[in-house]
């Protein structure tokens, strides 16, 4: 794509640089930690699934009995696969009822001993991972059989009735009136859930959980649509909050396409402690690399909160910073749905072309990335015919700039949860602006001074700054003071940090290993 | 003398009214027929059928203009009219000033499950709503936010701490009933945490309230849709400091 806002060369190269300096500190803190969820994530890779009659997760089960013997710094692979090697169990689901029964002690195996611990479960994890490798090579297939979507940008399209079998003819429906990819909302609250919750939703709030039979029901009625409509019809769910390692691990095997994956939103948003978000983070990144899911992320919700023209920066730098954590997780450029979002007060002046330099500012700064594309949500006021102007603007900005995932915006948004008639009438604003002016971003160059152009520049210089700032102070102290989304989070505070251990000398994960091979 | 008044078109009084709906009947010249049969029920007449359109094999999307014969008597409507004066931040800070001769705490959060902070922070947030700057601008009010998803003991214990003169919560999730069942959960917490003249003042706030409901639901007072942080600073002082 040839550049349409000439941005100086040597800064974006002085941002990147800055990201990764201000990135590398919390990469090696990563590093040092593990997680209740991360190790919980190793178990399900390993085959581990299920829960017992009270609906806790054989995954918890077996963990609490872990780490009330031995700790969490170690790992779960040593004790876990010592015990199975001792011939404590037969196999996992046995050892896990019989831990959560009181009947195994676990123990850190040393020596021959702990080798042999260690080639037992990365045999096992292993096979998880094939899994993984097999349904990525499924979708492969897939897409090559019925065809992908047939342009950019993908429609993306939400459902959320709290049922899961209520969702999927809802989903089917929105394939065939035009949908790309499918997200089925989360039911509010599982960000705070420190477990997966088992089997098909029926009753959520808001929304269904992320669970593994969820997952694989959706996707086989996608399949479905994909073969009816010869189209790939792609999938999205959340690997957010305080499983996320675990729900990635699930999204891997049950081949999910798309998955939101922020790595600053739990802690900002839900509370959820720094330490164990970027612990947890990065290992469902590494699983979402390994699985070929396109991540998404969630700059759009820092315009919910802070001001969408005084907070723009920090929207650019959230993306440069999702980006280095991204690649270093091993995700590729066509990976990374970098969120933004239309969410100016249409009340400022010249606000479309301010959405415009932001929106382009991105599309130049991550050429290659898959950009989402989020509507507006803050000024949707109730007034649905205002809102539907505002969706069509915001949709021909999508269309001017060359995102990558759009999300159709609603209006109705705040309203109710949409209904049959403004999803259809929303689809018909999406075709109506690319049908009218898909190829506009042929034509369109901002004037080199105009407002486009030196607001894009301003934007970019002032995210420079701020990264300087944050590479200075640090990231987490740079959260703690409410530089994102005016949340203030210190590292030492939030949900979930008692879920964090450093590790031990001798802590052995084959998941980490396996997937770090690559 | 009652006020009648009926909808407004282009001409006084000539009833007019637009509605838009769907029926999961597939698109026909029945199915025009079903819809205007409807819009006649709702009391439209004559009800013209403007626009019909399929939305996939079971339904089509109507819109529907026509004039309806229904009056509406002004005096007959019942609404919770603002019983206080409205204040400038100025004019706040120096009532708490006055008749506190401390800042007056307000404590704010988002309670149960609900992840929208959007109304509690338009409120509270420097940065404000309409134009009008949040709680946190006025000096002599300090405010404690709590952000999202606060458990009702948690609120309780921090306004015990806090020693809050005002609790405000916002809920917009409604999904069966979610925003009332938390609400009545908060009051109760309250009343059997505080005696009755130590109770701090409970505000509650979201688009789905019927402000009409703050007695059912054993709180002070109720905020709907569009309000502004002036409005609730100004209740505050008039409640709190006057």
């Amino acid at each position: 794509m040839t550049t349409k806002l000439d941005l100086d060369p040597v800064t974006v190269r002085k941002a990147r640089s800055l990201a990764r300096k201000a990135g590398r500190p919390i990469v090696r803190i990563a590093q040092q930690h593990t997680t209740v969820s991360v190790e919980r994530a190793t178990l399900r890779l390993a085959g581990l699934g299920g829960a017992d009659a009270e609906g806790t997760p054989w995954v918890n089960r077996l963990l609490d009995a872990v780490r009330a013997d031995v700790g969490l710094e170690h790992g779960a692979a040593l004790p876990v696969w010592d015990a199975l090697v001792r011939s404590e169990a037969e196999d996992l689901l046995t050892l896990a009822q019989k831990a959560s029964a009181g009947s195994v002690r676990f123990r850190i195996p040393e020596g021959r001993d702990a080798q042999r611990a260690r080639s037992a479960s990365k045999r096992a994890v292993g096979g998880g991972i094939k899994t993984i490798d097999r349904r990525r090579v499924e979708r492969d297939r897939l897409i090559k059989r019925h065809g992908d979507a047939p342009r950019q940008p993908w429609i993306y399209l939400i459902v959320a009735t709290g049922d899961i079998y209520e969702d999927i003819p809802q989903a089917q429906q929105a394939a065939r009136e035009g949908a790309d990819v499918i997200a089925v909302i989360r039911s509010t609250g599982q960000s705070l859930l420190d477990f997966v919750p088992e089997g098909a939703t029926r009753e959520g709030f808001a929304g269904t959980y992320a669970t593994q039979e969820n997952f694989r029901l959706m996707r086989a009625a996608l399949d479905e649509s994909s073969k009816e409509l010869g189209r790939y019809v792609r999938l999205t769910n959340y690997a957010s909050g305080l499983c996320m390692p675990e729900i990635a691990a699930l999204a891997g095997m049950e081949r999910l396409d798309m998955m939101l994956n922020d790595s600053m939103y739990g802690i900002l948003f839900r509370d959820i402690n720094p330490i164990r978000t970027f612990v947890d983070q990065r290992f469902s990144r590494q699983v979402h690399a390994r699985a070929g899911i396109i991540i998404n992320t969630g700059e759009d919700n820092y315009l919910t909160t802070a001001d969408a023209v005084e907070a723009a920066h920090t929207v650019t730098t959230s993306q440069l910073l999702n980006e280095y954590f991204a690649k270093e997780a091993g995700l590729e450029d066509w990976q990374l749905g970098l969120g933004h979002a239309f969410e100016i007060d249409p009340a400022v002046p010249e606000s479309f072309r301010l959405e415009l330099a932001h929106a382009l500012l991105a599309r130049e700064l991550f050429p290659q990335a898959p950009l989402k594309w989020m509507p507006p949500t803050r000024h949707m006021t109730g007034d649905v015919f205002r809102g539907y102007l505002l969706d069509g603007f915001f949709n021909l900005v999508g269309a001017m700039t060359g995102q990558g995932i759009l999300l159709v915006g609603m209006m109705t948004e705040a309203v109710v949860t949409p209904w049959l008639s403004d999803r259809d009438l929303a689809l018909q604003n999406v075709r109506y602006v690319l049908d009218a002016a898909g190829g506009l971003h042929e034509d369109f160059r901002p004037a080199p001074d105009g407002l486009i152009a030196t607001r894009a520049r301003q934007v970019l210089g002032e995210t420079v700054d701020l990264l300087d700032r944050i590479a200075d102070e640090g990231l987490l102290d740079a959260i703690a003071d409410g530089t994102f989304g005016l949340m203030r989070r210190p590292a030492d505070a939030g949900r979930g940090l008692e879920g964090v251990a450093k590790k031990a000398d001798g802590y052995y994960n084959p998941a980490t290993d396996l997937l770090e091979e690559a | 003398m009652s006020t009648l008044v009926r909808p407004y078109g282009d001409t006084t009084g000539d009833g007019m009214v637009q509605l838009s709906f769907t029926l999961p009947v597939p698109h026909s010249k029945r199915a025009e027929g079903a819809a205007q049969q409807l819009a006649n029920k709702m009391g439209m007449d004559p009800a013209l059928v403007v626009h019909a359109k399929p939305m996939g094999p079971d339904f089509t999307f109507f819109v529907v203009y026509g004039r309806v014969n229904h009056l509406v008597d002004l005096d007959a409507v019942e609404v919770i009219e603002r019983d206080y004066p409205l204040l400038t931040p100025k004019e706040v800070n120096a009532s708490i000033k006055q008749s506190l001769r401390r800042r007056l705490v307000v404590l704010g959060a988002c309670i149960g499950t609900d992840a929208h902070t959007v109304g509690i922070d338009a409120i509270l947030n420097i940065k404000g709503f309409a134009g009008e700057k949040g709680l946190e601008y006025y000096r002599e009010i300090k405010v404690v936010n709590l952000g999202a998803q606060v458990s009702v003991p948690h609120l309780v214990d921090r306004a015990v701490a806090e020693r809050a003169d005002a609790v405000l919560v916002s809920q917009v999730v409604t999904q069966r009933d979610a925003h009332l069942l938390n609400t009545r959960e908060m009051s109760a917490a309250f009343s059997e945490a505080f005696p009755a003249a130590e109770r701090p003042l409970l505000v509650v706030g979201g688009p789905r309230f019927d402000e009409a409901m703050a007695g059912e639901l054993g709180v002070d007072r109720i905020f709907g849709r569009g309000t502004t942080p002036g409005e609730v600073a100004s209740f505050l002082a008039h409640r709190l400091a006057s």
